[in-house]
């Protein structure tokens, strides 16, 4: 079975490039060309240099003395909190800014959840010498208001969106809508495995740098060749696909999706799109996400703005369907214990979304020789306040 | 490749007086006013009407229609209700009705229903911006055609030479050409978008070519009528429903856009 996309963008019955018109030259450049762009040995060069000397890759893969002794099997961290950015979304920001350089185009547009894809398009922008404009849902422009001055401070223009939820799936409307305006200079950066074709496959693609230095890494210190486990966040799923796709033909290695349950699966505020999700189009793509009978799409809930996404990108839903991929959910309040217990028994505060990933351990059932890769996918500088939060809750509460 | 049996929209085409339709979506301002605005643009001698299905995330929709989107949607819309709205509409409604909205609603309900129940009540067309000419060619184009459904396609000052002649293939009824690379309801000017009007008039389309978006005023109407073979007005007429219904305004709003011809 293969799980690479097919020559019309397809995983599956998943993807595919659902646009308007408008939209259609440039989606269909980018779909021409990502490819060539990407095997060009200078592009390829450039990316290389950039991600080590200016993103501090390769990222340490640790093993966590803490998380071993608490599961009985041997956890390793892929350490994408150390990224310049404080993420992986600088992987992809750097790959796609560098691209749209070569297509000639002059001006970035942005969404963002977190924030951290803002901040990492922010970066690139100001390195790469374009214009940057990030859209934000006004509810996480208050929960993530670090990020909003750290964009700022990097000279990208930061434009609430205030239609919907006002969180990450307005914010890519907005982003799209913007684009749709502006369609001759304005290249998209779209965050995660999400869109229409190209952006699922080009975004894996940027992203599984992780996954090849795992490939190189894990030997290394275990041992062994291949890991039992890798176990990613899913927001729309960038991090995840960067961790899984040199393993995606190994069917030997276990993929953990971690998807947010919010207040619980159940409790009509969730975020866990293949739990509570149906196959639709959305954002230009065909792919499950949270939906009324009707098709409306519907609010999604984590108290992690990074995971506060309806959907999951196109690649994951047919992991999904197929069994390649296992999904389990994470309640706000778990992630929130496992990020608070890393930073106090490991002295690294977790981005509350990669704390997901953390969390989503305690779900499978780990044996002594097993070796399982957590990616962690962003530090929690971003998350303070809302730690913060929580441990006072927590306190008056017992 | 014409696969359309006549139908009501096929036929207003024949005469080349310059064709003035409406957008309105459905269940707008009140759940109940689709049926009533549709007479009163019929007794305003409207060319043609398109109704717009809801969606809570339209990407191709600026604030005015959002808005009308969102309130439709919290009144209680949805593609059911509508059709129950229309279900008689026949009887009475003579002009041509192009249904207009975002797949994923049509998706769900299922895309063959919907088309039958268009073909049931006598819709004459159906325009979904983000169905892509592929996936019709693929999928769908047959459930148009056993309902007798126009398939209308959108084209921008974005789409290629050759793209045009494709999209020309498989539109039937009219081309929706977008007066500018913008959503509904931007501000950009008439005028500054002459070059590509005019290049929409030399070219030998098989269709005739209606043009949308932002436009408001007759003056807009009589400049791009010059070149196509007419309009289509959406977020002014919506956005004139914004203070609720109110018919003394509605036609005279429709008057003075009519004024020109
Ligand atoms: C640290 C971190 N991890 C994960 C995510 C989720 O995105 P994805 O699922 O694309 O990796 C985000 C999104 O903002 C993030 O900031």
């Amino acid at each position: 079975m293969s799980y690479q996309v097919d020559e019309n963008g397809f995983y599956g019955p998943y993807g595919g490039s659902f646009v308007p018109e408008v939209l259609f030259p440039n989606v269909a450049e980018l779909a021409e060309n990502y490819q060539d762009i990407m095997a060009d040995p200078d592009f390829q060069n450039e990316l290389k240099r950039l991600l080590h000397r200016y993103a501090g890759r390769e990222t340490p893969l640790y093993p966590s003395p803490y998380l071993s002794g608490l599961y009985g099997a041997s956890i390793l961290l892929k350490r994408e909190d150390l990224c310049h950015s404080g993420s992986h979304k600088i992987n992809n920001t750097l790959g796609q800014v560098l691209l749209a350089k070569r297509l000639g185009k002059k001006r970035i547009v942005a969404e963002t959840g977190a924030g951290s894809h803002g901040v990492a398009t922010a970066m690139a922008c100001a390195l790469l010498k374009m214009p940057c404009s990030v859209y934000m849902g006004e509810v996480d422009m208050v929960r993530q208001f670090p990020n909003v001055e750290r964009m700022r401070l990097l000279g990208a223009e930061v434009i609430p969106a205030v239609s919907g939820s006002k969180t990450l799936k307005d914010a890519t409307n907005e982003a799209f809508r913007h684009w749709i305006n502006n369609p001759e200079d304005t290249y998209y950066v779209i965050g995660s495995v999400v869109g229409p074709h190209p952006y699922p496959d080009m975004v894996a693609r940027f992203q599984s740098v992780i996954s090849c230095e795992l490939l190189g890494q894990v030997p290394e210190l275990t041992g062994k060749q291949l890991p039992d486990y890798v176990v990613a966040c899913v927001g729309g799923g960038s991090n995840a696909a960067g961790s899984f796709y040199h393993f995606l033909d190994h069917p030997a290695v276990r993929l953990i999706a971690a998807e947010a349950a919010g207040k619980g699966l159940h409790s009509g505020f969730s975020a866990a799109a293949t739990f509570l999700g149906k196959e639709g189009i959305l954002h230009g793509t065909k792919t499950k996400f949270m939906q009324t009978i009707e098709g409306q799409v519907l609010e999604a809930h984590s108290i992690s703005a990074g995971l506060d996404y309806p959907g999951i990108g196109p690649l994951h839903a047919y992991l999904h369907d197929t069994g390649r991929a296992e999904f389990v959910a994470v309640t706000d309040d778990e992630a929130m214990d496992a990020g608070i217990a890393l930073s106090k028994n490991e002295g690294i505060i977790p981005a509350i979304e990669s704390a997901h990933a953390l969390a989503a351990l305690a779900q499978l059932r780990l044996k002594s020789k097993d070796v399982v890769v957590v990616c962690l996918s962003g530090r929690g500088d971003k998350d303070l306040e809302t730690y913060i939060q929580y441990s006072t809750s927590q306190k008056s509460e017992s | 490749m014409s696969m359309l049996h006549e139908n009501r929209l096929s036929e207003i085409f024949r005469s080349s007086r310059k064709k003035l339709s409406i957008y309105l979506t459905a269940g707008y301002p009140k759940l109940q006013d689709t049926v009533p605005l549709l007479e009163i643009l019929q007794n305003s001698e409207i060319d043609f009407v398109e109704i717009g299905i809801p969606f809570s995330d339209s990407i191709m929709d600026g604030p005015v229609i959002l808005h009308s989107h969102q309130v439709a949607l919290e009144n209680g819309m949805t593609i059911d209700l509508l059709f129950d709205q229309l279900a008689e509409i026949r009887d009475y409604i003579s002009i041509p009705i192009v249904l207009m909205g975002s797949m994923n609603p049509v998706y769900q309900y299922g895309f063959e229903k919907f088309c039958r129940q268009c073909g049931k009540i006598g819709i004459d067309g159906l325009l979904l911006p983000d169905l892509p000419l592929i996936e019709f060619k693929r999928h769908y184009s047959t459930f148009y055609r056993q309902n007798n459904l126009a398939s209308v396609f959108m084209i921008s000052p974005q789409t290629s030479e050759e793209r045009l002649a494709q999209i020309d293939e498989a539109t039937e009824g009219f081309l929706y050409a977008v007066s500018s690379s913008s959503t509904t309801g931007a501000s950009n000017k008439m005028e500054d978008s002459q070059s590509y009007f005019e290049q929409l008039q030399i070219r030998n389309f098989r269709n005739p070519v209606v043009v949308g978006f932002n436009i408001k005023t007759k003056e807009d109407i009589s400049f791009v009528n010059q070149y196509v073979d007419g309009v289509i007005v959406g977020s002014a007429f919506v956005q004139i429903l914004e203070g609720g219904f109110d018919q003394e305004r509605i036609v005279e709003f429709i008057a003075g856009l009519k004024g020109c011809q």
